[in-house]
Protein backbone atom coordinates (compact mmCIF):
# COMPACT_ATOMS: atom_id res chain seq x y z
CA UNK A 1 0.00 0.00 0.00
CA UNK A 2 1.60 3.24 -0.74
CA UNK A 3 0.22 6.69 0.45
CA UNK A 4 -2.62 8.82 -0.99
CA UNK A 5 -0.69 11.81 -1.55
CA UNK A 6 -3.29 14.33 -2.63
CA UNK A 7 -5.43 13.28 0.21
CA UNK A 8 -2.16 13.99 2.58
CA UNK A 9 -1.70 17.25 1.55
CA UNK A 10 -4.97 18.38 1.99
CA UNK A 11 -3.69 17.46 5.74
CA UNK A 12 -1.79 20.43 5.95
CA UNK A 13 -3.61 23.84 4.85
CA UNK A 14 -0.25 25.70 4.15
CA UNK A 15 0.29 23.29 0.83
CA UNK A 16 -2.22 25.21 -0.91
CA UNK A 17 -0.59 28.85 0.02
CA UNK A 18 -0.15 30.99 -2.59
CA UNK A 19 3.47 32.80 -2.52
CA UNK A 20 2.59 35.43 -4.81
CA UNK A 21 -0.48 35.71 -6.76
CA UNK A 22 -1.30 32.57 -8.63
CA UNK A 23 2.02 31.00 -7.40
CA UNK A 24 1.44 27.94 -5.20
CA UNK A 25 4.41 27.13 -2.19
CA UNK A 26 6.40 24.51 -3.03
CA UNK A 27 7.97 23.51 -0.08
CA UNK A 28 10.88 21.68 -0.33
CA UNK A 29 12.71 22.95 3.52
CA UNK A 30 11.00 19.75 5.67
CA UNK A 31 14.40 19.46 7.08
CA UNK A 32 14.49 22.39 8.25
CA UNK A 33 10.85 22.56 9.65
CA UNK A 34 7.84 20.72 8.70
CA UNK A 35 4.68 21.50 7.98
CA UNK A 36 1.87 20.85 10.26
CA UNK A 37 -1.52 19.07 9.58
CA UNK A 38 -4.43 20.68 10.37
CA UNK A 39 -5.03 17.67 13.73
CA UNK A 40 -1.87 18.99 15.15
CA UNK A 41 -2.88 22.71 14.68
CA UNK A 42 -6.60 22.08 15.72
CA UNK A 43 -5.33 20.47 18.68
CA UNK A 44 -3.67 22.59 20.30
CA UNK A 45 -6.41 25.23 19.80
CA UNK A 46 -8.50 23.10 21.29
CA UNK A 47 -6.39 23.22 23.83
CA UNK A 48 -6.41 26.71 24.62
CA UNK A 49 -10.14 26.89 23.52
CA UNK A 50 -10.99 24.60 26.60
CA UNK A 51 -8.41 23.10 28.71
CA UNK A 52 -5.77 25.84 29.15
CA UNK A 53 -4.38 26.00 32.98
CA UNK A 54 -0.70 26.01 34.31
CA UNK A 55 -0.34 21.76 34.83
CA UNK A 56 1.32 20.59 38.13
CA UNK A 57 0.29 22.61 41.23
CA UNK A 58 -3.72 23.12 40.15
CA UNK A 59 -6.13 20.77 41.42
CA UNK A 60 -8.79 22.59 40.07
CA UNK A 61 -10.66 20.63 36.64
CA UNK A 62 -8.45 22.53 34.32
CA UNK A 63 -5.25 22.09 35.75
CA UNK A 64 -6.30 18.52 36.31
CA UNK A 65 -7.22 18.22 32.50
CA UNK A 66 -4.17 20.03 31.68
CA UNK A 67 -1.61 18.34 33.37
CA UNK A 68 -2.80 14.90 31.95
CA UNK A 69 -2.80 16.21 28.75
CA UNK A 70 0.98 16.85 28.95
CA UNK A 71 1.05 13.41 30.37
CA UNK A 72 -0.65 11.48 27.52
CA UNK A 73 1.60 12.98 25.46
CA UNK A 74 4.36 11.87 27.02
CA UNK A 75 3.26 8.39 26.81
CA UNK A 76 2.37 8.64 23.48
CA UNK A 77 5.79 10.12 22.44
CA UNK A 78 7.31 7.14 24.57
CA UNK A 79 5.55 4.35 22.66
CA UNK A 80 6.21 5.87 19.01
CA UNK A 81 9.98 5.51 19.20
CA UNK A 82 9.86 2.16 21.53
CA UNK A 83 10.74 3.85 25.08
CA UNK A 84 9.80 1.01 27.59
CA UNK A 85 8.38 3.85 30.12
CA UNK A 86 7.31 7.39 29.25
CA UNK A 87 9.27 8.59 32.57
CA UNK A 88 12.37 7.76 30.22
CA UNK A 89 10.85 10.37 27.65
CA UNK A 90 11.62 14.56 28.82
CA UNK A 91 10.80 17.31 27.07
CA UNK A 92 12.74 19.81 25.93
CA UNK A 93 12.74 23.00 23.81
CA UNK A 94 14.46 20.70 21.03
CA UNK A 95 17.13 18.63 19.82
CA UNK A 96 19.52 21.20 20.86
CA UNK A 97 18.33 21.57 24.04
CA UNK A 98 18.32 17.76 24.46
CA UNK A 99 21.73 17.35 23.55
CA UNK A 100 23.12 20.70 26.00
CA UNK A 101 20.90 18.26 28.78
CA UNK A 102 23.64 15.22 27.94
CA UNK A 103 26.66 17.55 28.23
CA UNK A 104 25.46 19.66 31.02
CA UNK A 105 24.53 17.30 33.55
CA UNK A 106 25.56 13.29 32.32
CA UNK A 107 28.77 14.55 31.22
CA UNK A 108 29.96 17.23 33.47
CA UNK A 109 29.20 14.83 36.34
CA UNK A 110 30.94 11.63 34.81
CA UNK A 111 33.80 13.51 31.93
CA UNK A 112 37.24 14.35 33.49
CA UNK A 113 39.96 16.29 31.21
CA UNK A 114 41.77 13.89 29.54
CA UNK A 115 38.47 11.52 28.66
CA UNK A 116 37.51 11.01 25.14
CA UNK A 117 34.49 12.04 23.11
CA UNK A 118 33.54 10.88 19.59
CA UNK A 119 31.63 12.47 17.51
CA UNK A 120 31.29 12.42 13.88
CA UNK A 121 32.39 15.03 10.76
CA UNK A 122 29.11 15.23 9.49
CA UNK A 123 27.35 16.72 12.68
CA UNK A 124 24.98 19.86 13.14
CA UNK A 125 26.16 22.66 15.13
CA UNK A 126 23.88 21.52 18.26
CA UNK A 127 26.23 17.81 18.38
CA UNK A 128 29.34 19.92 18.12
CA UNK A 129 29.11 22.96 20.12
CA UNK A 130 28.07 21.48 23.13
CA UNK A 131 31.10 19.23 23.25
CA UNK A 132 32.95 22.20 22.95
CA UNK A 133 32.37 23.85 25.43
CA UNK A 134 33.11 20.75 27.62
CA UNK A 135 36.14 20.64 26.31
CA UNK A 136 37.40 24.03 27.03
CA UNK A 137 35.73 23.87 30.19
CA UNK A 138 36.80 20.10 31.16
CA UNK A 139 40.00 19.22 29.14
CA UNK A 140 37.87 16.48 27.58
CA UNK A 141 39.34 15.13 24.26
CA UNK A 142 37.30 15.62 20.98
CA UNK A 143 37.72 12.49 17.96
CA UNK A 144 35.64 12.55 15.01
CA UNK A 145 34.82 9.67 12.78
CA UNK A 146 35.71 10.38 9.50
CA UNK A 147 33.30 11.04 6.50
CA UNK A 148 34.09 9.59 3.23
CA UNK A 149 34.01 10.71 -0.16
CA UNK A 150 30.40 9.10 -0.72
CA UNK A 151 28.94 10.52 2.62
CA UNK A 152 29.08 7.60 4.71
CA UNK A 153 31.09 7.41 8.10
CA UNK A 154 34.56 5.35 8.06
CA UNK A 155 33.62 3.29 10.10
CA UNK A 156 37.26 1.17 10.12
CA UNK A 157 38.22 4.59 11.29
CA UNK A 158 35.68 4.65 14.60
CA UNK A 159 37.06 0.87 15.32
CA UNK A 160 40.31 2.40 15.73
CA UNK A 161 39.16 5.16 17.92
CA UNK A 162 37.67 3.06 20.05
CA UNK A 163 40.62 1.31 21.65
CA UNK A 164 40.97 4.76 22.93
CA UNK A 165 38.27 3.67 24.96
CA UNK A 166 36.08 6.91 25.05
CA UNK A 167 33.68 7.68 27.45
CA UNK A 168 31.24 8.81 25.00
CA UNK A 169 29.89 8.23 21.25
CA UNK A 170 27.66 11.17 20.35
CA UNK A 171 26.54 11.21 16.46
CA UNK A 172 23.53 11.73 13.96
CA UNK A 173 21.36 9.18 13.02
CA UNK A 174 20.33 10.74 9.95
CA UNK A 175 22.80 13.72 8.35
CA UNK A 176 20.29 16.73 7.83
CA UNK A 177 22.79 17.95 4.72
CA UNK A 178 23.56 14.62 3.24
CA UNK A 179 20.85 12.83 4.18
CA UNK A 180 23.19 9.77 5.11
CA UNK A 181 21.38 6.93 7.63
CA UNK A 182 24.02 6.12 9.56
CA UNK A 183 24.07 2.17 11.02
CA UNK A 184 23.33 3.42 14.51
CA UNK A 185 22.85 -0.34 16.09
CA UNK A 186 26.17 -1.17 15.20
CA UNK A 187 27.77 2.37 15.94
CA UNK A 188 25.90 1.45 19.97
CA UNK A 189 26.81 -1.74 19.77
CA UNK A 190 30.70 -0.96 19.33
CA UNK A 191 30.52 2.08 21.33
CA UNK A 192 28.85 -0.17 24.29
CA UNK A 193 31.65 -3.27 23.70
CA UNK A 194 34.23 -0.52 24.38
CA UNK A 195 32.52 0.71 27.81
CA UNK A 196 31.22 4.20 26.15
CA UNK A 197 27.66 5.65 26.71
CA UNK A 198 25.54 7.14 23.38
CA UNK A 199 23.66 9.82 22.07
CA UNK A 200 22.51 9.90 19.25
CA UNK A 201 21.04 13.25 17.38
CA UNK A 202 17.64 11.97 16.14
CA UNK A 203 16.30 14.66 14.71
CA UNK A 204 15.91 13.72 11.08
CA UNK A 205 15.22 10.63 11.83
CA UNK A 206 12.77 10.12 14.21
CA UNK A 207 10.59 12.24 11.39
CA UNK A 208 11.06 10.04 8.42
CA UNK A 209 12.14 6.69 10.09
CA UNK A 210 10.49 4.28 12.13
CA UNK A 211 12.87 4.53 15.53
CA UNK A 212 12.93 1.96 18.17
CA UNK A 213 15.66 3.35 21.16
CA UNK A 214 15.17 -0.29 22.75
CA UNK A 215 16.09 -2.25 19.89
CA UNK A 216 18.94 0.25 19.01
CA UNK A 217 19.92 0.00 22.74
CA UNK A 218 20.59 4.02 22.93
CA UNK A 219 21.48 5.27 25.77
CA UNK A 220 20.31 9.32 24.77
CA UNK A 221 18.40 9.74 22.02
CA UNK A 222 17.76 13.49 20.98
CA UNK A 223 14.63 14.85 18.84
CA UNK A 224 12.46 18.02 18.05
CA UNK A 225 8.67 18.29 17.37
CA UNK A 226 8.88 20.85 14.72
CA UNK A 227 10.60 18.62 12.35
CA UNK A 228 8.20 15.98 12.58
CA UNK A 229 4.33 17.81 11.97
CA UNK A 230 4.42 18.83 15.19
CA UNK A 231 5.01 22.33 16.53
CA UNK A 232 8.13 24.51 17.00
CA UNK A 233 9.18 24.87 21.09
CA UNK A 234 9.06 21.58 22.01
CA UNK A 235 11.55 18.55 21.75
CA UNK A 236 12.37 15.26 23.29
CA UNK A 237 14.85 13.61 25.46
CA UNK A 238 15.02 9.95 25.32
CA UNK A 239 17.46 8.37 28.45
CA UNK A 240 17.76 4.94 30.16
CA UNK A 241 16.33 5.29 33.27
CA UNK A 242 19.37 4.49 34.98
CA UNK A 243 21.08 6.62 33.79
CA UNK A 244 18.46 9.95 34.41
CA UNK A 245 18.18 8.83 37.57
CA UNK A 246 21.75 9.21 38.82
CA UNK A 247 22.20 12.05 36.89
CA UNK A 248 22.18 15.33 38.40
CA UNK A 249 19.31 18.27 37.55
CA UNK A 250 19.63 20.82 34.24
CA UNK A 251 18.00 23.77 35.05
CA UNK A 252 17.14 24.68 38.78
CA UNK A 253 13.32 26.33 39.56
CA UNK A 254 9.63 25.02 39.95
CA UNK A 255 8.46 21.72 39.56
CA UNK A 256 12.37 19.96 39.12
CA UNK A 257 12.40 19.87 42.93
CA UNK A 258 11.33 17.72 45.99
CA UNK A 259 11.28 20.01 48.52
CA UNK A 260 13.52 23.72 49.02
CA UNK A 261 15.24 24.82 52.11
CA UNK A 262 15.92 28.17 52.32
CA UNK A 263 19.85 26.74 51.86
CA UNK A 264 18.94 24.08 50.34
CA UNK A 265 16.79 21.56 47.70
CA UNK A 266 16.30 18.28 47.23
CA UNK A 267 15.87 17.11 43.25
CA UNK A 268 12.44 15.48 42.54
CA UNK A 269 12.66 12.22 40.61
CA UNK A 270 12.87 11.39 36.98
CA UNK A 271 11.13 13.20 34.57
CA UNK A 272 9.75 16.33 36.58
CA UNK A 273 13.47 17.02 37.76
CA UNK A 274 14.45 17.98 33.96
CA UNK A 275 11.66 19.85 33.57
CA UNK A 276 12.11 23.33 35.45
CA UNK A 277 9.31 25.76 34.92
CA UNK A 278 6.11 26.15 33.46
CA UNK A 279 7.02 24.10 30.29
CA UNK A 280 5.15 23.98 26.76
CA UNK A 281 2.01 22.49 27.59
CA UNK A 282 0.04 23.23 24.33
CA UNK A 283 3.19 22.67 22.33
CA UNK A 284 3.05 19.12 24.65
CA UNK A 285 -0.31 18.35 23.60
CA UNK A 286 0.39 19.00 19.48
CA UNK A 287 3.30 17.15 19.75
CA UNK A 288 1.28 14.23 20.80
CA UNK A 289 -1.17 15.04 18.22
CA UNK A 290 1.79 14.63 15.66
CA UNK A 291 2.88 11.12 17.11
CA UNK A 292 -0.62 10.04 16.32
CA UNK A 293 -1.01 11.53 12.87
CA UNK A 294 2.40 10.01 12.10
CA UNK A 295 1.21 7.11 13.82
CA UNK A 296 -2.00 6.63 12.04
CA UNK A 297 -0.20 6.95 8.46
CA UNK A 298 2.26 4.23 9.59
CA UNK A 299 6.13 5.30 9.17
CA UNK A 300 6.91 2.84 7.27
CA UNK A 301 4.83 4.35 4.61
CA UNK A 302 6.08 7.86 5.49
CA UNK A 303 9.88 6.38 4.76
CA UNK A 304 8.98 4.18 1.75
CA UNK A 305 7.36 7.40 0.23
CA UNK A 306 10.02 9.77 0.51
CA UNK A 307 12.50 7.08 -0.50
CA UNK A 308 10.57 6.74 -3.90
CA UNK A 309 10.79 10.50 -4.26
CA UNK A 310 14.29 10.87 -3.16
CA UNK A 311 15.46 8.22 -5.72
CA UNK A 312 13.72 10.27 -8.60
CA UNK A 313 14.68 13.52 -7.16
CA UNK A 314 18.28 12.36 -7.66
CA UNK A 315 17.59 11.01 -11.00
CA UNK A 316 16.47 14.09 -12.10
CA UNK A 317 18.97 16.29 -10.25
CA UNK A 318 22.14 14.41 -11.78
CA UNK A 319 21.11 14.94 -15.42
CA UNK A 320 21.25 18.81 -14.79
CA UNK A 321 24.94 19.65 -16.48
CA UNK A 322 26.88 21.25 -13.73
CA UNK A 323 24.40 19.72 -10.37
CA UNK A 324 26.48 17.87 -8.53
CA UNK A 325 24.19 16.25 -5.27
CA UNK A 326 26.85 15.09 -2.00
CA UNK A 327 25.91 11.80 -0.31
CA UNK A 328 25.29 8.32 -0.85
CA UNK A 329 23.28 6.92 -3.20
CA UNK A 330 19.04 6.82 -2.68
CA UNK A 331 19.29 3.25 -0.80
CA UNK A 332 21.46 5.11 1.69
CA UNK A 333 19.81 8.23 2.76
CA UNK A 334 16.63 9.92 3.68
CA UNK A 335 14.74 12.62 1.45
CA UNK A 336 17.62 15.10 1.34
CA UNK A 337 19.08 16.39 -2.05
CA UNK A 338 21.77 18.77 -1.27
CA UNK A 339 23.81 20.48 -4.32
CA UNK A 340 26.28 22.82 -5.97
CA UNK A 341 25.52 24.30 -9.15
CA UNK A 342 28.38 25.35 -11.14
CA UNK A 343 29.57 28.51 -10.96
CA UNK A 344 25.92 29.72 -9.54
CA UNK A 345 25.79 30.45 -5.65
CA UNK A 346 23.06 28.39 -3.22
CA UNK A 347 22.19 31.61 -2.28
CA UNK A 348 21.61 32.65 -5.62
CA UNK A 349 19.89 29.29 -6.68
CA UNK A 350 17.41 29.62 -3.73
CA UNK A 351 16.26 32.98 -4.64
CA UNK A 352 15.43 32.32 -8.35
CA UNK A 353 13.70 29.53 -6.92
CA UNK A 354 11.90 31.34 -4.74
CA UNK A 355 9.89 33.38 -7.89
CA UNK A 356 8.50 30.27 -8.67
CA UNK A 357 7.41 29.60 -5.11
CA UNK A 358 9.93 26.93 -4.67
CA UNK A 359 11.52 27.07 -1.08
CA UNK A 360 14.79 25.29 -0.66
CA UNK A 361 17.25 26.31 2.06
CA UNK A 362 20.87 27.49 0.92
CA UNK A 363 23.64 27.79 3.07
CA UNK A 364 25.91 25.26 5.73
CA UNK A 365 22.54 23.84 7.38
CA UNK A 366 24.37 24.44 10.28
CA UNK A 367 26.86 22.35 9.40
CA UNK A 368 30.15 23.99 8.47
CA UNK A 369 32.68 21.27 9.12
CA UNK A 370 31.07 19.08 6.87
CA UNK A 371 31.29 21.96 3.87
CA UNK A 372 34.68 22.38 4.89
CA UNK A 373 35.34 18.69 4.47
CA UNK A 374 33.55 18.59 1.07
CA UNK A 375 35.30 22.19 -0.02
CA UNK A 376 32.77 23.61 -0.57
CA UNK A 377 31.21 27.08 1.42
CA UNK A 378 27.52 26.15 1.23
CA UNK A 379 24.82 23.86 -0.47
CA UNK A 380 21.33 24.31 -1.77
CA UNK A 381 19.20 21.82 -0.05
CA UNK A 382 15.75 20.56 -1.09
CA UNK A 383 14.72 17.77 1.07
CA UNK A 384 11.06 15.92 1.24
CA UNK A 385 8.67 14.38 3.51
CA UNK A 386 5.50 12.21 3.81
CA UNK A 387 3.63 15.13 1.40
CA UNK A 388 6.08 15.98 -0.91
CA UNK A 389 5.54 14.85 -4.82
CA UNK A 390 7.33 14.16 -8.00
CA UNK A 391 5.36 17.28 -9.37
CA UNK A 392 6.87 19.25 -7.26
CA UNK A 393 10.88 17.76 -7.48
CA UNK A 394 10.14 18.32 -11.82
CA UNK A 395 9.28 21.97 -10.69
CA UNK A 396 12.62 22.11 -8.86
CA UNK A 397 14.50 20.96 -12.12
CA UNK A 398 12.63 23.32 -14.19
CA UNK A 399 13.48 25.95 -11.56
CA UNK A 400 17.51 25.06 -11.52
CA UNK A 401 17.19 25.46 -15.99
CA UNK A 402 15.65 28.80 -14.99
CA UNK A 403 19.11 29.73 -12.72
CA UNK A 404 21.14 28.89 -15.44
CA UNK A 405 19.38 31.00 -17.84
CA UNK A 406 19.85 34.16 -15.80
CA UNK A 407 23.65 33.35 -15.18
CA UNK A 408 24.01 32.55 -18.54
CA UNK B 1 10.77 39.80 -12.98
CA UNK B 2 14.69 39.89 -12.90
CA UNK B 3 15.39 42.69 -11.19
CA UNK B 4 17.33 41.31 -8.66
CA UNK B 5 19.81 39.89 -11.06
CA UNK B 6 20.17 42.67 -13.62
CA UNK B 7 22.92 41.86 -15.97
CA UNK B 8 25.32 44.63 -14.52
CA UNK B 9 25.13 42.18 -11.11
CA UNK B 10 25.57 38.82 -13.04
CA UNK B 11 28.48 40.74 -15.36
CA UNK B 12 30.10 42.39 -11.82
CA UNK B 13 29.95 38.77 -10.56
CA UNK B 14 31.12 36.51 -13.44
CA UNK B 15 33.88 38.89 -14.79
CA UNK B 16 35.02 41.27 -11.85
CA UNK B 17 37.59 44.36 -12.39
CA UNK B 18 38.80 44.68 -8.85
CA UNK B 19 38.86 41.04 -7.91
CA UNK B 20 42.29 40.46 -6.10
CA UNK B 21 44.97 41.59 -3.23
CA UNK B 22 47.32 44.53 -2.99
CA UNK B 23 50.70 44.07 -1.31
CA UNK B 24 52.36 45.60 -0.01
CA UNK B 25 48.66 47.73 1.67
CA UNK B 26 48.21 49.87 4.03
CA UNK B 27 44.54 48.71 5.33
CA UNK B 28 43.04 45.26 4.97
CA UNK B 29 40.00 43.85 6.26
CA UNK B 30 38.01 40.74 6.33
CA UNK B 31 34.64 39.53 7.43
CA UNK B 32 31.97 36.87 7.05
CA UNK B 33 28.14 36.83 7.11
CA UNK B 34 27.86 33.67 9.15
CA UNK B 35 24.65 32.90 8.03
CA UNK B 36 25.30 31.77 4.47
CA UNK B 37 28.98 31.90 4.97
CA UNK B 38 29.25 34.70 2.05
CA UNK B 39 33.50 35.94 2.77
CA UNK B 40 34.81 39.19 2.08
CA UNK B 41 38.51 40.82 2.00
CA UNK B 42 39.11 44.23 0.81
CA UNK B 43 42.73 45.36 0.61
CA UNK B 44 43.21 49.19 0.18
CA UNK B 45 46.16 51.60 -0.37
CA UNK B 46 46.07 55.16 1.03
CA UNK B 47 48.70 57.74 -0.25
CA UNK B 48 49.91 60.30 2.59
CA UNK B 49 46.91 62.87 1.78
CA UNK B 50 44.33 60.02 3.04
CA UNK B 51 43.62 59.08 -0.67
CA UNK B 52 42.21 55.76 -1.71
CA UNK B 53 44.78 55.06 -4.74
CA UNK B 54 44.18 51.09 -4.99
CA UNK B 55 41.77 48.82 -4.17
CA UNK B 56 40.95 44.88 -4.57
CA UNK B 57 38.52 42.52 -3.16
CA UNK B 58 38.19 39.06 -2.50
CA UNK B 59 35.99 35.95 -1.45
CA UNK B 60 33.28 34.26 -1.93
CA UNK B 61 29.74 33.91 -2.10
CA UNK B 62 26.31 34.95 -3.98
CA UNK B 63 26.17 37.02 -6.76
CA UNK B 64 24.81 39.84 -4.91
CA UNK B 65 27.47 39.95 -2.27
CA UNK B 66 30.34 39.68 -4.87
CA UNK B 67 28.77 42.20 -7.32
CA UNK B 68 28.71 44.70 -4.32
CA UNK B 69 31.95 44.26 -3.75
CA UNK B 70 33.58 44.99 -6.68
CA UNK B 71 31.30 47.89 -7.53
CA UNK B 72 32.10 49.15 -4.05
CA UNK B 73 35.78 48.81 -4.06
CA UNK B 74 35.89 50.82 -7.59
CA UNK B 75 33.95 53.33 -6.30
CA UNK B 76 36.51 54.27 -3.56
CA UNK B 77 39.68 54.31 -5.83
CA UNK B 78 40.37 57.98 -5.50
CA UNK B 79 37.75 58.82 -2.61
CA UNK B 80 39.43 60.32 0.38
CA UNK B 81 39.67 58.14 3.76
CA UNK B 82 37.10 60.57 4.77
CA UNK B 83 34.76 60.20 2.25
CA UNK B 84 34.45 56.04 2.37
CA UNK B 85 33.51 57.19 6.17
CA UNK B 86 30.51 58.61 5.07
CA UNK B 87 29.31 55.86 2.86
CA UNK B 88 26.40 54.19 4.03
CA UNK B 89 23.19 51.71 3.00
CA UNK B 90 21.46 53.85 0.45
CA UNK B 91 25.21 54.17 -1.66
CA UNK B 92 25.09 50.83 -1.97
CA UNK B 93 21.61 50.44 -3.04
CA UNK B 94 21.94 52.90 -5.47
CA UNK B 95 25.07 50.84 -6.85
CA UNK B 96 23.03 47.69 -6.67
CA UNK B 97 20.07 49.69 -8.57
CA UNK B 98 17.75 47.10 -6.52
CA UNK B 99 16.08 46.60 -4.07
CA UNK B 100 16.82 43.98 -1.37
CA UNK B 101 14.86 42.26 1.43
CA UNK B 102 16.30 41.71 4.81
CA UNK B 103 18.11 38.81 4.85
CA UNK B 104 19.92 39.46 1.17
CA UNK B 105 20.38 42.88 2.16
CA UNK B 106 22.90 41.70 4.96
CA UNK B 107 25.04 39.99 1.94
CA UNK B 108 25.02 43.37 0.03
CA UNK B 109 26.18 44.90 2.95
CA UNK B 110 28.90 42.56 3.73
CA UNK B 111 31.42 44.48 1.90
CA UNK B 112 30.53 47.96 2.76
CA UNK B 113 31.18 46.76 6.77
CA UNK B 114 34.32 45.56 5.78
CA UNK B 115 35.48 48.22 3.77
CA UNK B 116 34.26 50.52 6.64
CA UNK B 117 35.51 48.38 9.65
CA UNK B 118 39.24 49.03 7.79
CA UNK B 119 38.85 52.09 7.22
CA UNK B 120 37.99 52.76 10.76
CA UNK B 121 41.05 50.71 12.41
CA UNK B 122 38.33 48.33 13.82
CA UNK B 123 38.77 44.73 15.60
CA UNK B 124 35.39 43.31 14.36
CA UNK B 125 33.21 44.82 11.94
CA UNK B 126 29.14 45.67 13.29
CA UNK B 127 25.83 46.32 11.48
CA UNK B 128 25.69 49.61 12.81
CA UNK B 129 28.47 50.58 10.65
CA UNK B 130 26.30 50.24 7.27
CA UNK B 131 23.12 51.45 8.98
C1 LIG C 1 20.67 16.59 12.39
C2 LIG C 1 20.15 17.73 13.19
N1 LIG C 1 20.50 17.86 14.47
C3 LIG C 1 20.05 18.84 15.23
C4 LIG C 1 19.21 19.81 14.74
C5 LIG C 1 18.77 20.90 15.66
O1 LIG C 1 17.41 20.85 15.86
P1 LIG C 1 16.70 22.01 16.68
O2 LIG C 1 17.03 23.28 15.97
O3 LIG C 1 15.25 21.67 16.61
O4 LIG C 1 17.25 21.97 18.04
C6 LIG C 1 18.82 19.73 13.42
C7 LIG C 1 17.92 20.75 12.85
O5 LIG C 1 18.23 21.50 11.98
C8 LIG C 1 19.29 18.66 12.62
O6 LIG C 1 18.93 18.55 11.34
Amino acid sequence: MTLDIARIRQDFPILNREVRPGVKVVYLDSTATSQKPLAVIEAMNDFYHRFNANIHRGVHTLAEEATAMYEQARVKIAKFINARNPHEIIYTRNTTESINLVAYTWARANLKSGDLVILTEMEHHSNLVPWHMLAAERGVQLEFIPVTENGLLDLETYKSLLARTPKLVSFTHMSNVLGTINPAAEIIKLAHDAGAITVVDGAQSVPHLKVDVHALDADFYAFSAHKMCGPTGIGALYGKSALLDAMPPFLGGGDMIKEVKLRSFRPNTVPAKFEAGTPAIAESVGFGAAVDYLTGIGMDKVAAHEHEITEYALERLEEIPGVKVFGPSADKKGGVASFTFDGVHPHDVAQILDRDGIAVRAGHHCAQPLHEKFGIPATTRASFYLYSTKDEVDKLVEGIYKVKKVFG
Amino acid sequence: MDDLYREVIIEHYKNPSYRGHLDPHDISFADNNPLCGDHIQIDLRVDESGKVTDARFDGHGCAISQASADLLVESVIGKSVEDVKKLNKQDILDMLGIELGPVRLKCALLSLKVLKAGVYGLCEASDELVE
